[in-house]
C-alpha cells in the first residue's frame, strides 16, 4: 500500500485549506470581537481550540458569563464529531507515527484536515500529517488576529459573502466522491435529508445543532455500512 | 480580560483536544470488523454533508445569493475544482448576487 510521507506534499495539501480559514477565521475575529470579547482572547481562544462551530458557540456563552457546565457541555455536544474522525484517521497512520506524534496531530484535527487526509491513497506517515496540518493552524491563527483587530476596515457585502466559503469547502470535498462511488452519492443523499428534516420539523429544531450532526451521520453511515458495505481498506480508498 | 476567562479557556480547548486525541491515541490496531471499515468510510462524507446542508442555505444575507453560492459550488465541485478555486468561485457567486439584489 501507498505510503505518503511528504512533508512537502502535506504542505501543498494543507494550503487550501490554510486560505479557507483564514476567511473564515477572519470571521471569526470580527464575530468574537462583536460579541464582546477581547482581541487577546480571540486569539487565545483558536489558538487553543482550532474549530470553528465550537469557537463560535462559546463566544456568546463566554461574553454572558455563562456557566462552565452550559460551556462544556456545548463544546463536548458540537465536537463529538471529532472522535469519530479521530478514530476514521487512526486507520490510516503509518508505523511510523509515534506516540507524541498522535498527541499533536490529533490537536489540529479539523473536519478540512480530516477530510483532506482522508481523501489521500495508502497510509499517512509523520511527516506528511505536520506538513498537513502545518499551514491550517497558522491560517487559523493569523486570520483570527486580523478579523479581530481589522475586521470594521472590510465592508459588510464582502464580510457576508465570505460566509459561504467554508461550506463550499466541504462541497469540493464531498461532490468528486459522489462521483465516484454511487453509495456514498446516496449516503449523502440520505444525511442531507435527515438534516433537513431535523432543520425544519417543529420540535426537531430545537435540538443542538452537535447532536444533529452525530444523530444524522450515524443513522446514515450505519444505514450504508449494513446495505453496501466496502469490502477492504483498499476498497475504501478505490471508493 | 475577564477575570475567569483562563478556566472559560481551559475547559473548552481542554473537553475539544481529549475528544480529538483519546481516539487517535487509543485505537492503534487495524479494525477488521466490516461493519465498522464500512461505517468509518462513509462517515466523514456524511457528516461534512449534513453540516453543509441546509446551513449554506443561511450562511449569506440573503437566501437567493446563498442557493447562489451553493450551485456554483457544486458545479465546480463537479468539475473536480481544487478546494480553494471552489470556495472563490462560490464566495463569488454570493458577492454578485448580493450586489444585484442591493441595486435592485
Amino acid at each position: 500500500m501507498k505510503n505518503n510521507n511528504n512533508f512537502l506534499k502535506g504542505v501543498t495539501d494543507g494550503l487550501p485549506i490554510c486560505f479557507g480559514y483564514f476567511s473564515v477565521a477572519f470571521a471569526f475575529g470580527i464575530f468574537a470581537v462583536g460579541g464582546g470579547l477581547n482581541i487577546a482572547e480571540t486569539l487565545l481562544i483558536s489558538m487553543t481550540n482550532v474549530t470553528s462551530a465550537g469557537q463560535l458557540a462559546a463566544v456568546p456563552i463566554i461574553a454572558s458569563g455563562g456557566t462552565l457546565i452550559e460551556l462544556a457541555v456545548s463544546q463536548l455536544i458540537i465536537n463529538l464529531r471529532y472522535a469519530l474522525m479521530s478514530i476514521s484517521l487512526s486507520q490510516k497512520l503509518d508505523g511510523n507515527v509515534r506516540m507524541l506524534d498522535r498527541f499533536i496531530v490529533s490537536f489540529v484535527n479539523t473536519d478540512e484536515v480530516f477530510a483532506v487526509a482522508s481523501a489521500q491513497n495508502g497510509t499517512l506517515g509523520r511527516k506528511y500529517l505536520y506538513g498537513l496540518i502545518l499551514t491550517p493552524y497558522i491560517g487559523w491563527s493569523v486570520g483570527t488576529l486580523v478579523g479581530a483587530a481589522a475586521g470594521n476596515v472590510l465592508p459588510k457585502s464582502v464580510i457576508a459573502a465570505l460566509g459561504v466559503a467554508i461550506y463550499a469547502m466541504f462541497i469540493a470535498i464531498v461532490v468528486p466522491e459522489m462521483k465516484r462511488s454511487r453509495s456514498t452519492a446516496l449516503c449523502v443523499a440520505v444525511s442531507v435529508l435527515l438534516s433537513c428534516i431535523f432543520r425544519y420539523t417543529p420540535g426537531l429544531k430545537l435540538v443542538p445543532s452537535g447532536f444533529v450532526i452525530i444523530i444524522c451521520a450515524v443513522l446514515a453511515s450505519s444505514l450504508f455500512a449494513v446495505l453496501s458495505p466496502v469490502d477492504s481498506v483498499e476498497d475504501e480508498n478505490e471508493g | 480580560m475577564k477575570d475567569n476567562f483562563a478556566i472559560y479557556l481551559i475547559v473548552m480547548a481542554g473537553i475539544t483536544y481529549l475528544i480529538r486525541m483519546l481516539p487517535l491515541v487509543l485505537v492503534k490496531k487495524k479494525i477488521k470488523n466490516r461493519f465498522l471499515i464500512s461505517f468509518l468510510h462513509y462517515i466523514p462524507y456524511s457528516v461534512l454533508s449534513v453540516m453543509t446542508v441546509p446551513a449554506i442555505f443561511y450562511a449569506a444575507s440573503s437566501m437567493t445569493a446563498a442557493l447562489a453560492g451553493f450551485a456554483v459550488a457544486v458545479v465546480a465541485a463537479y468539475f473536480e475544482q481544487s478546494l480553494l478555486r471552489v470556495a472563490a468561485l462560490s464566495c463569488a457567486a454570493v458577492f454578485a448576487v448580493e450586489l444585484i439584489i442591493t441595486i435592485i
